[in-house]
């Protein structure tokens, strides 16, 4: 089976080149299937692929296909060569099989566009690109992926491309990830000089022999391995990026911005984890970084009025919870994380873009309300959705999740109490906005009317990811509970084991915490949004608390904090040099000449006068001058 | 034989096409076409005839043709081809076929004379990267640089006068310390073993002293750097590029620029090669500066021809960087980056040209929302803006990498900063797209999409360019033999 691995990235290849260069030309229903069908046979395969690799898993761990050598020069050669482990394994399922779903609720979706075609054709891109990334068994073929995933994220952000402010977010998405992108190169490069190759299984290899503890260059190329990956996976300071990108149609919330692309950076430093192991410097950056990101996004998804905006945050947050999770050590947590995360997130995504398209693109839950009853099964899709972000214990995966994360936060190796308070504050705030979600949108009475209803085609994958985002924890249970643990089983093959602390306490306690904090989450929401309203209504009137709530409305002010530190200085200095300082001094000496050649030239006027003139104060001149000397 | 056949033919096909052009316009275009193709497959008959050898210590050149021409000054018609040159030429003949092609309707007036200074200018570029006499390389020198002149000045936009002579006192500045250069290695050649000779191998074994080998390298470096361009020597890129008719700066971008690195590395380097190790971190500082200054200039532009002429700025001062890195990974990146931004560049030149023929504008505040009418276009600029910021997959990634990744191995700070011009390119590009492209459609009236011979032109272009992204070896093997020569040597 293994020998068809190349097709699970060249179907939606092909999906891409046949719907880009023919799409015009073809009726909506055979864009479809091209567009759907490519991503679905790339999911059929990865199943099948997957349910091999388990029954039998190969020897070394994984197989490896090569295809082609890419470049070889000096002593530097990587070749396209797609790798699978057991991780790259819950990552390709991830991609094709809530790729296919995506997929098939956009075909309903976008069935109005004019540009059908082309946003298949990115899709189809993206999935490809997406799946190289996971794919690669060096870092030059990551980074094609990388930067591809970056690409198809810059274009369907921008899909909507005659609004100027959806190109004005697809750019910004494009700068800030580059930022990242650009601090990884180095890395690579720096990796290269060190160890002298980029293949993947070497540098896991030969990094613990090279360089000794607490070299200086390991903690460098872990840190800018980890600036790449804060770029992609929109983590402090480069978050900027991910609410703006809300502008781009909600499938692509859901594929991209939600279960994909936004969790690459969890990706290369799982997959890297020898590098960063050896660092413990940058193992508790990232460590913080999460913990950072996911209580300040979270703070921010507090208070967001656009129903996509609150997700978005709230998907900065999740994955916040992810680099805490990698940061302290518990390899395997981040992963399901990101594995329930993105069932999901991408539910809430496709409901809330359900939502949007049924209320004639309203985006503003204050103006949505008692869709409860209205739209019954996108309500119980979405809370089931809903409940899992707030990690409600034991119903939802997002809880089976997300107590893991909270437990090793102290316990794991390099986890800490201050840690953990950070991330359980961090839960108590994700239950509160959630319900808060939650109640103004469904509950409450109507205010605008319903256009379309959402067709079979859109709620079916709902209904699959709800199923999904229920049943999906079952498979890793905590160890005082039952002792089931596939997930953890399946990519500690390929990460460490997490490692705890000595001396802990009991397990149980924490999950009680844990669990108590997540419900008293939700009822505050419910107090605040519906038992007790008034109390919100009178905060209102205090201007110290609006102002924090605008603070926090803009994302902690960072946008207009790198507004005035780099975009308008750059701008400044570009715009005052347009005409190229250089240009002037060149200007300056053909103008001298012109201006020498006009003084000079008055001398040849052709006046006897003139000449008799000249010639006498050259006699005089050269008289005085002997006479003087 | 055969390079004397290849240049030949471009001569006489431009005179003919100076006669044709009296009778039949039509005939014309079809004469310079054919006589590009038959260059064309000339080439490709020597790339498969030499690929895959990688010579070992001994000769890197495949062919190696001279005869006598003034045998009393020692000047020879002398011209050699090896991987580097086979790839130049390569580069030269593709560009010059699609260079006709994107002229064939755009030039009314005077076509036999257009077509004449089109063959001649791309005659004497082929000679350079063939001669190995210095006075011949002198000659071909000049020889490219007089009919794009009549190029700009004639067939060139509204400010062409000013450009076309700006283009040409640059570079005829620099020219002329060349050819002082060269005479001064020519004497003292002579003075040392008394024969006077002009040829590249006898000029080799040449050692002047440690001081006067540094300035003689000067003057070749400078003509050099002019051609590059490098900061501060490129104020008449933007100018010449943006005012040439569209051949014009795709023949510009994509060749002209390409003889300058060149140069630097079949003479400079081996010419010179400690005065040049003398100057490397110079040079690589003023390439570095060259990515950021012309990445930042570009940004500002509203001219769109203007904008991508100061890329061009940006892109080779990764060249520069590469060169003086002497680095087998950078040098393989340098030739990788000589084509692929000949070949994106051009692309990007030929866009802008289509676009100006249908608006009439070359302000990009009057454009936008091009995309919707013209979605092939959009499609196509996406690829080449997508290139020009170094995407992988294709061709100017391979390119920018090699150069970046050899490069760190001698100097970090540089190429540290050198890749944060990667941040810069995403800058400028993204703008170029969303200020072009994107946004509300101005334009009230429907505009043409790609004719048939425009898809022809950037179809070979796309796939050229992600070819060379995906499988960029048989280029690196070509160049292999000449690399590694020059990177022991230094």
């Amino acid at each position: 089976m293994h020998q068809y691995l190349f097709l699970i990235p060249a179907l939606p290849l092909a999906g891409f080149l046949l719907l880009s260069l023919g799409g015009r030309h073809l009726s909506r229903k055979i864009i479809a299937w091209i567009g759907v069908g490519s991503v679905s046979a790339a999911a059929i395969f990865t199943i099948i692929l997957g349910l091999q690799f388990l029954q039998a898993p190969p020897p070394e761990g994984s197989y490896t296909q090569t295809l082609w050598q890419w470049m070889s020069t000096e002593n530097f050669s990587c070749a396209i060569n797609l790798r699978v482990d057991a991780l790259s394994l819950v990552f390709l399922f991830i991609i094709t099989f809530v790729g296919a779903l995506i997929h098939i609720y956009s075909s309903a979706f976008m069935r109005h566009d004019r540009d059908y075609a082309r946003f298949f054709a990115s899709m189809n891109l993206f999935v490809c690109a997406m799946l190289l990334l996971v794919l690669a068994d060096n870092l030059v073929l990551m980074y094609l992926g990388w930067e591809g995933v970056g690409l198809c994220s810059y274009l369907l952000i921008g899909f909507w491309y005659e609004t100027p402010a959806n190109c004005h977010a697809a750019n910004k998405a494009f700068y800030v990830t580059r930022i990242g992108d650009t601090a990884m190169a180095i890395g690579l490069f720096l990796l290269f000089k060190e160890l002298g190759t980029l293949n993947i299984p070497e540098i896991l290899q030969q990094a613990p022999q090279h360089f000794t503890a607490a070299s200086p260059n390991i903690t460098l190329i872990a840190l800018l391995l980890l600036a790449g990956g804060m770029g992609k996976s929109a983590q402090l300071p480069l978050q900027t990026w991910l609410p703006d990108a809300m502008a781009g149609p909600s499938p692509v919330s859901a594929l991209i911005h939600a279960a994909t692309m936004v969790t690459a950076g969890v990706y290369l430093i799982a997959r890297m984890h020898v590098v960063f192991q050896l660092s413990p410097v940058a193992m508790d950056v990232t460590a913080i970084v999460g913990a950072l990101t996911l209580f300040i996004a979270g703070c921010s998804a507090l208070v967001q009025t656009d129903i996509k905006r609150i997700l978005a945050y709230s998907t900065i947050s999740q994955i916040g919870y992810m680099f805490l999770a990698l940061g302290v050590g518990a390899w395997s947590a981040a992963i399901f994380h990101f594995f329930t995360h993105a069932f999901f997130k991408a539910l809430l995504f496709l409901a809330a873009g359900a939502i949007i398209e049924s209320l004639h693109h309203e985006h503003d839950i204050f103006k949505m309300g008692g869709l409860r009853k209205k739209m019954p099964l996108v309500f119980w899709t979405f809370l089931a959705g809903a409940a899992a972000l707030a990690a409600l214990p034991l119903i939802s995966a997002g809880f089976f999740s997300k107590d893991q994360i909270l437990w090793y936060a102290w316990s794991a190796g390099n986890g800490s109490p201050m840690l953990w308070f950070v991330a359980l504050a961090g839960a108590f705030i994700t239950a509160f906005y959630t319900t808060r979600l939650m109640i103004v949108v469904f509950w409450g009475e109507m205010k605008t009317h319903i256009g379309e209803y959402p067709g079979r085609a859109m709620t079916i994958p709902l209904v699959i990811l709800a199923i999904l985002s229920v049943i999906a924890g079952f498979i890793e249970w905590p160890h005082n509970m039952v002792h089931l643990t596939l997930f953890s089983d399946l990519v500690q093959k390929v990460l460490p084991a997490t490692m705890l602390q000595d001396d802990l306490p009991e397990e149980i306690v924490f999950q009680i915490i844990a669990a108590a904090t997540a419900l008293f989450g939700v009822y505050t929401g419910y107090v605040f949004y519906q038992g007790n309203k008034a109390l919100i209504e009178e905060w209102k009137q205090s201007s110290a608390l609006m102002q924090i709530r605008n603070f926090l409305f803009k994302g902690w002010a960072f946008d207009q904090l790198y507004d005035a530190l780099f975009v308008r200085p750059f701008k400044f200095l570009t715009r005052i040099n347009k005409s190229d300082l250089f240009d002037k001094l060149y200007n300056g000496i053909a103008l001298v000449s012109r201006r020498l050649n006009q003084l000079f030239s008055i001398s040849q006027n052709g006046s006897l006068r003139w000449y008799i003139v000249g010639v006498l104060i050259g006699i005089i001149f050269i008289l005085t001058l002997q006479l003087m000397l | 034989m055969i390079l004397v056949w290849m240049i030949s033919i471009l001569l006489t096909g431009g005179l003919l096409c100076w006669l044709a052009g009296r009778r039949n316009n039509e005939l014309v275009k079809w004469i310079a076409l054919l006589t590009l193709l038959v260059d064309f497959v000339l080439v490709g008959n020597l790339w498969f005839q030499h690929q895959g050898v990688v010579t070992s210590g001994a000769s890197t050149w495949f062919i190696d043709y001279k005869i006598n021409w003034i045998p009393s000054f020692g000047i020879s018609f002398h011209v050699a081809a090896d991987g580097l040159s086979a790839v130049m030429l390569a580069l030269t003949f593709f560009l010059g076929i699609l260079s006709v092609l994107c002229s064939w309707n755009e030039i009314t007036q005077r076509t036999g004379f257009y077509y004449f200074n089109l063959l001649w200018t791309l005659a004497g570029i082929t000679g350079v990267f063939v001669a190995l006499d210095l006075f011949l390389f002198y000659f071909f020198w000049e020889v490219m640089l007089v009919p794009m002149y009549f190029l700009i000045a004639i067939w060139g936009d509204k400010n062409r006068r000013y450009a076309a002579y700006k283009f040409f006192i640059f570079t005829q500045a620099g020219g002329l310390l060349m050819l002082i250069s060269i005479l001064t290695l020519y004497f003292i050649h002579a003075s040392q073993t008394g024969t006077y000779s002009y040829d590249y191998f006898d000029l080799l074994n040449t050692k002047p002293e440690p001081s006067t080998a540094k300035w003689i390298m000067m003057g070749f470096m400078i003509a050099f750097v002019i051609k590059l361009p490098v900061v501060p020597f490129h104020n008449w890129l933007p100018d010449a590029h943006s005012e040439a008719p569209t051949a014009g700066s795709l023949i510009l971008a994509g060749l002209l620029l390409k003889t300058g690195a060149y140069g630097i590395i079949r003479f400079v380097l081996p010419l010179f090669p400690q005065a040049s190790a003398e100057i490397a971190w110079w040079a690589m500082l003023f390439g570095v500066i060259g990515i950021i200054y012309g990445a930042m200039l570009a940004f500002a532009q509203t001219d769109v021809k203007r904008l991508i002429a100061y890329t061009s700025v940006s892109h080779m001062g990764f060249v520069l960087l590469g060169i003086f890195a002497f680095r087998e990974m950078a040098m393989q990146g340098v030739v990788m980056q000589m084509v692929t931004h000949g070949i994106s560049t051009g692309a990007l030149f030929v866009l802008a040209g289509m676009i100006k023929e249908r608006l009439h504008t070359r302000d990009i505040g009057q454009m936008g929302g091009l995309w919707t009418s013209m979605p092939a276009m959009g499609g196509v600029a996406m690829v080449f803006t997508m290139a020009s910021l170094g995407l992988p997959a294709l061709g100017n990634f391979v390119a920018e990498f090699l150069i970046l990744m050899g490069t760190f191995f001698v100097n970090v700070p540089f190429t540290v900063i050198a890749t944060l011009g990667l941040v810069f390119s995403a800058l400028y590009s993204l703008r170029l797209m969303q200020k072009v492209f994107m946004g509300p459609p101005k334009e009230e009236k429907h505009l043409k999409d790609f004719s048939t011979r425009e898809l022809i032109i950037m179809a070979v272009l796309s796939i050229s360019i992600v070819f060379l992204g995906l499988y960029p070896q048989p280029v690196m093997d070509m160049v292999k033999g000449v690399v590694l020569h020059l990177t022991m040597r230094s």
